[in-house]
């Protein structure tokens, strides 16, 4: 099969999902034995290692906007119904029948319109709900301090940081399943760690880019 | 002109300071060794030597007559004295303002001090205090040397109403062991700050014994390794009582009818108050490295995850005290004693059943700082188990924190028409006292005419738990609570009787669970079965 090769996903990105992938993992693992679903590492250590992902990560948030907006890549992330539909019948019907994916990705449009839809969900939705409540969580021997003892109670903030915690839980294993669903099982995987995406030749896309490293890469 | 002027400041303040430093090395070599026994603990010399002055050359026939000699100095001590509760035994609550104290408070131990004075009042920081119509007036009556003894021979005997021997006397009687009276003119010439023994004396044998009564208080504070209390183990700070319990004219500070729930003020390095015996009048409001271990303080007294168990020492504490069983005699016809394999008093004709406990963990309680503390005059609910001082605070009660409790399981005669606790005459060479008689119809009858108080005739036991603040044998912090303690979901945590507030760890929302999970198996799920059926439509298809 002959292939051409996109460099789609560039250093600094990589970086950031792969760190972010892990902090999340620590995350997920330290955040439900706080919630005392099992016992790993100790109440204690698994709040400070909580607490020391929460932070890091957040930290490379703050890189990661500044990127975004520098590179111009946040419109990577401006959502579109169009051909929605197309990738819903691609996902139910068309990926049994070894039917082409309807979305070519390019250096200007790296996500399909379900991605966008998704992750613009998890921006949007989940992260405010997961931060907000864990910033509350973490502050909360300051509430007092910060006059908002009265806004607040520590169940319901623990509460909605749990129910965040399981919908992002639930996004990683959907997240890390179609990973699978490239050309190759890893092709994906492969893509992002390499940032070269293979692009099948067989059925040329239209508005593709033909090959080479694009400019302006960090 | 100014370089050349003669400082003369500096000469002045350099020779000072070489005079001082001189002084100071002087001081410090001992002037000989007829010094008094330094008090335990390790106390700043005194500024008199008692065994020059000649009022203290002795004889004494008594203890009074020591007293008489101390107060011709110390001119303002007695009437100090007769101010505390150390000497009234009686005590208004800052809170509640109720009228407790000894005299007042009902408990579920010996009972009450009423009709058996002699007995009881060994501990009474006076003398003589046989009857109720004991005189609180008279100043010669305070016992100095049972806190300021520094040779540890002064000893209040049991049954004379605090005072010491004075006479050669067999004890037990029937032992054929003679115990000789203390010699009091070499214990006057040697007095000093309280060490741990004076205080220990009483506070240490509360209930009638080592151990018996707090938990966190006994004869093992003497000398504790440091594991058993961090402060006052010679390998720790070496610090004795009342370098917490700071006194301000014979006051002593630290009360549990009213213990602080919750200090804001924190340091009191200059004891501008001589009030606080709290952890946070040394260690301050923030102690901890740790700042979320910090904001814990807020909810939780130190002492719940700083004394994780008590009656540490080695020494078991009474955990029940049952009286109703009170009274049985053996097969010969003599009063029942059993002792348990550890030699412990288990049961006693005189006192009715008891169980002990070591590394005891504590129950854990919202307390604000309110003790309802139920007095012997009081009407009782007989129809549940009593509370006879009920802690006050709950989780929406910012000024309570979270406190370790010894709660004493007891189980006393009350009066069951007039419902009042009663009051119970034990002690005394009489044909009514419970020990000796056995007989709780006389002894509860002769206790209440005594107190004066209505009875009805009838008499019942009653179950009652006392709440007794631990507070003492504080470990090292290694052995501190941990975090997981209490933030699990295990029925064992330690504060799994503290539900009204939401704990990380222990605490969740059905239904956040249910439908979290659900959405986690869902997508595994999805993911699992649209994976699987990719496999077989790509078998088919090639």
């Amino acid at each position: 099969m002959s292939a051409n090769r996109i460099y789609i996903y560039k250093r600094y990105e990589r970086f950031w999902h792969w760190s972010q992938a892990l902090l999340i993992i620590v995350m997920m693992i330290t955040g439900f034995e706080i919630h005392g679903s099992y016992t790993l590492l100790g109440f204690r250590k698994a709040v400070d290692a909580h607490t020391i992902a929460a932070w890091t990560l957040l930290v490379i948030w703050a890189f990661t906007i500044f990127w975004q907006f520098t590179t111009g890549e946040w419109r990577q992330y401006v959502p579109s119904m169009k051909n929605v539909s197309a990738m819903v019948l691609y996902y139910t019907v068309g990926i049994f029948k070894e039917m082409p994916h309807p979305f070519r990705k390019t250096t200007v449009q790296k996500h399909n319109p379900l991605q966008r839809l998704a992750y613009l969900a998890l921006l949007a939705f989940i992260s405010p709900l997961i931060w907000g409540s864990g910033l509350l969580y973490l502050f909360y021997g300051n509430w007092a301090q910060l006059g908002i003892d009265e806004m607040f109670s520590l169940e319901g903030v623990a509460l909605v940081h749990t129910a965040g915690a399981f919908m992002i839980t639930a996004f990683f294993f959907i997240h890390v399943y179609l990973t699978t669903t490239g050309h190759t099982i890893f092709a994906h995987i492969k893509a992002m760690i390499t940032g070269w995406e293979e692009v099948d030749d067989d059925h040329p896309p239209a508005a593709a880019e033909q090959g080479g490293r694009t400019p302006g890469a960090a | 002109m100014g370089r050349r002027t003669f400082d003369w400041r500096r000469w002045i303040g350099g020779a000072l300071i070489l005079a001082t430093s001189m002084m100071a090395g002087a001081a410090s070599t001992p002037a000989g060794g007829d010094l008094p026994v330094a008090a335990a603990g390790g106390k700043a010399a005194s500024t008199a030597d008692h065994s020059r002055f000649k009022e203290l050359q002795g004889p004494f026939e008594s203890g009074p007559e020591v007293t008489k000699a101390c107060l011709a100095c110390h001119n303002e001590a007695g009437h100090q004295v007769m101010k505390s509760v150390h000497w009234t035994w009686e005590a208004i609550s800052p809170t509640t303002g109720k009228k407790l104290g000894k005299q007042h408070a009902a408990n579920n131990f010996c009972g009450s001090i009423l009709s058996n004075e002699p007995r009881c009042t060994s501990c009474h920081a006076g003398y003589g205090w046989t009857d109720k119509n004991y005189d609180f007036t008279n100043q010669n009556n305070v016992d100095c040397l049972a806190c300021h003894d520094t040779t540890t021979t002064y000893k209040k005997i049991a049954t004379d109403a605090g005072h010491p021997l004075y006479a050669p006397r067999e004890l037990p009687k029937g032992s054929g062991r003679i115990v000789q009276p203390p010699d009091l003119a070499r214990i006057a010439q040697a007095v000093g700050k309280p060490g741990r023994h004076n205080c220990g004396a009483c506070h240490f044998n509360g209930g009638g014994g080592d151990a018996v009564k707090h938990g966190d208080l006994d004869s093992s504070l003497v000398k504790p390794p440091k594991h058993v209390d961090v402060h006052m183990s010679p390998d720790g700070e070496n610090m004795s009582c009342a370098d917490c319990h700071t006194f301000n004219a014979h006051q002593p500070s630290g009360s549990r009818y009213a213990a602080t729930a919750k200090d804001t003020k924190g340091l009191d390095m200059k004891h501008e108050d001589h009030k606080r015996a709290t952890c946070e009048s040394c260690h301050d409001l923030r102690p901890h490295k740790n700042e979320r271990l910090d904001n814990h303080a807020r909810r939780v007294a130190c002492q719940t995850c700083h004394i994780p168990e008590f009656a540490r020492g080695g020494i078991a504490t009474k955990v029940l005290w049952d009286w109703s069983t009170g009274g049985k005699r053996g097969p010969d016809g003599k009063p029942l004693f059993i002792q348990d394999d550890h030699g412990h008093l288990i049961y006693s004709a005189e006192k009715g059943d008891f169980k002990y406990g070591e590394n005891v963990r504590p129950t854990y309680k919202w307390y604000n700082g309110v003790v309802h503390q139920i007095a012997l005059t009081d009407k009782i609910d007989d129809s549940k188990i009593l509370e006879l001082n009920r802690v006050e605070g709950s989780a929406s009660d910012p000024n309570a924190r979270i406190w370790p409790f010894k709660v004493m399981v007891g189980k006393q005669p009350y009066d069951p028409v007039n419902k009042t606790l009663v009051v119970n005459h034990v002690y005394g060479q009489d044909d009514t006292a419970f020990w000796g008689n056995f007989d709780y119809a006389k002894s509860i009858k002769a206790g209440m005419d005594y107190a004066g108080l209505p009875y009805s005739g009838q008499f019942g036991f009653i179950e009652t738990r006392m709440n007794w603040f631990i507070t003492h044998m504080v470990a090292p912090k290694e052995d501190a609570l941990k975090c997981r303690d209490c933030h699990t979901r295990s029925e064992d945590g330690r504060l799994a009787g503290i539900t009204d507030l939401y704990l990380p760890g222990r605490d969740r929302n059905g239904w956040v669970d249910l439908l979290g999970g659900l959405a986690i198996i869902g997508a595994i799920g999805a993911g699992s079965i649209h994976g699987i059926a990719r496999i077989l439509t790509r078998r088919k298809g090639h």
